[in-house]
């Protein structure tokens, strides 16, 4: 049993050089206390590691349900020089969200 | 006189961000102020050259366009307007709007052009700073410099409206900044109340994307609904004098403005989200709430804002060779194995040709690429697109790349359709010094009728 960000969190990609932040903000408290737990930098990491060595950063914003992540080095040398087709990696919201948390009750999804 | 309440409305946040809904707002959000921010980290050193081709031009090029549109209703109902579009010619741009003002039924009008964000000369003279990416010293970037401009700061704009002008046009200024100015200016904050500039930074902020607060970057069809996409409204700000700040957006327009899609915009381009640096104060936005006061209307508190640092960034634009790229397309049985050799078949016919690349890229469209960990990870398409991309310090290497992929056409495996040669483009990059403060001296001049 595992449960996709996706199903209990949105995402935003921004980007400031060769640095790529992406937020995670869960629809509950119930997706809060999963991605809190789960959805660790190290996990993170390993996720986009195709992408970049890291770092990866993570803050936390418990009162909006939210964290940040800084993935540094993630954007192909950075947006004016990358030869990414997506230079600004604007796309990568949508990888994050598609990684896989450990099991957990159902019903943390979309309310 | 001081004010007790304005309204701020967003009419663009990039240089080419859609034209009618800052129509839109203008006619129907009852604005005190609209701003318009029209440049992203790079684009001033395109508009730099610009400039030094023609003295006249290097003001953002959609300048004409958009101030057609947006100065005639907003002069007619008082709505001041304040814009980065001055790129690297502000007084041109000032120039320029007043010749086409009487074409355009403009009203009468006064306009302030904030200079000084230029500072080309302080960056050679100071061949020592040490970049902000890599602590390399500037020097080595000073033979390929294209421009390089400080970001100034709201105080430089709220000065530019006490002259009582309704349009203030600025060269670089930081972005947030620009919604900030004529909170200043309206309710004579002290610059160094830094709570108020904590409110009125974190108000720009979210404002500065134009659409993306209101709806943009956020639609997912059956999980994150958006009503009417296709007639996404533009946010604004009411703000008080003691530092209140509610967003919303024109009313009538499409979209939606929530706790959600503030949340998102919040975040964007924010790194520590305790300490977002502007030019104005130090931004701590890591206990902001969001309160939904009714549909599409946001209450805005804990912003908290520390000192402004005695430093301004500056961004250096600087020539960083060439990019050349081409696509072609492959359908059917063995798809992916055709585009596959036709890849093999362009890097050899480059490489017998003897054309050199610092780093070439190659992906398959419909596979890998924007963000796909490999090919292996998705079945196979029915259709795939290859694209080959190149940098080089060679003009005639870049453009050698997307001429070798178009050839694939006629002279690559079988089946190869909807080839496209991007052509070769020169490559502005960017990096960052910090200079103390003191080196820079904005000005607020007036531009008047000849």
């Amino acid at each position: 049993m595992s449960i996709r960000v996706y199903d209990i969190a949105h995402a935003r990609a921004g980007d400031k050089g060769n640095t790529s932040n992406i937020s995670v903000t869960a629809y509950s408290e119930e997706g809060w206390a999963v991605i809190h737990r789960e959805l660790t930098p190290e996990r993170v990491l390993a996720h986009f590691r195709h992408l970049t060595p890291g770092p990866v950063r993570r803050y936390e914003l418990p009162q909006l349900r939210a964290l940040n992540f800084v993935i540094e080095n993630a954007l192909g040398g950075g947006v004016t020089r990358s030869l990414a087709i997506d230079p600004h990696g604007k796309s990568l919201s949508a990888l994050m969200l598609t990684i896989n948390l450990p099991g957990h009750n159902e019903g943390v999804g979309t309310p | 006189m001081a004010r007790d309440k304005i309204r701020i409305g967003c009419g663009a946040g990039f240089s080419d961000d859609r034209i009618p809904p800052g129509v839109e707002i203008v006619e129907r959000g009852d604005l005190d102020y609209l701003a318009m921010e029209c440049l992203a980290e790079r684009t001033i050193a395109r508009e730099t050259l610009d400039r030094a081709k023609d003295p006249s031009k290097g003001y953002t090029p959609v300048l004409l366009e958009r101030m057609e549109a947006i100065m005639p209703p907003a002069l007619r109902r008082g709505v001041k307007i304040v814009t980065n579009m001055g790129a690297a010619n502000p007084m041109g741009a000032a120039r320029v709007l007043r010749e086409h003002a009487p074409d355009w039924n403009c009203p009468d009008y006064s306009c302030a052009v904030v200079q000084g964000d230029e500072v080309t000369d302080i960056m050679r003279a100071h061949p020592e700073l040490p970049l902000m990416e890599d602590g390399a010293p500037l020097e080595s970037l000073l033979p390929r410099m294209a421009s390089a401009n400080a970001y100034l700061g709201a105080d430089v704009v709220a000065r530019g409206f006490a002259t009582g002008a309704d349009l203030v046009i600025t060269g670089r200024v930081a972005d947030p900044a620009l919604f900030l100015g004529p909170m200043l200016h309206a309710f004579g904050w002290s610059y160094d109340d830094y709570q108020k500039l904590a409110n009125g930074t974190l108000a720009g902020h979210l404002l500065e994307c134009s659409g993306q607060l209101t709806g943009g970057c956020f639609a997912d069809p059956g999980k994150k609904e958006v009503e009417d996409l296709a007639g996404l409204g533009y946010p604004l700000a009411d703000v008080w004098a003691d530092g209140r700040v509610e967003v919303s957006k024109t009313p009538g327009s499409g979209g939606r403005l929530d706790v959600a899609t503030c949340t998102e915009q919040l975040l964007y381009e924010m790194h520590d989200p305790s300490a977002y640096i502007t030019p104005d104060c130090v931004l701590d936005v890591s206990g902001v709430t969001f309160r939904q006061l009714e549909k599409d209307r946001v209450a805005l508190n804990g912003a908290r804002g520390k000192p402004r640092t005695a430093t301004y960034k500056v961004v250096v634009g600087y020539f960083d060779g060439y990019m050349g790229s081409g696509e072609m397309g492959f359908a059917g049985v063995n798809a992916v194995a055709r585009a596959n050799l036709g890849i093999e078949v362009v890097k050899e016919r480059l490489r017998r040709r003897g054309m050199v690349y610092e780093e070439m890229r190659v992906d398959l469209i419909g596979m890998n690429s924007l963000h796909a960990n490999d090919a292996d990870w998705a079945p196979e398409p029915y259709e795939v697109r290859l694209r080959i991309a190149a940098r080089t310090t060679d003009k005639k290497a870049a453009e050698a790349v997307g001429a070798e992929v178009r050839s694939l056409h006629m002279q690559g495996p079988t089946g190869a359709g909807g080839g496209v040669n991007f052509g070769a483009r020169q490559i502005l990059a960017v990096k960052s010094v910090l200079i103390p403060r003191e080196w820079v001296s904005p000005e607020i001049v007036m531009e008047r009728a000849a």
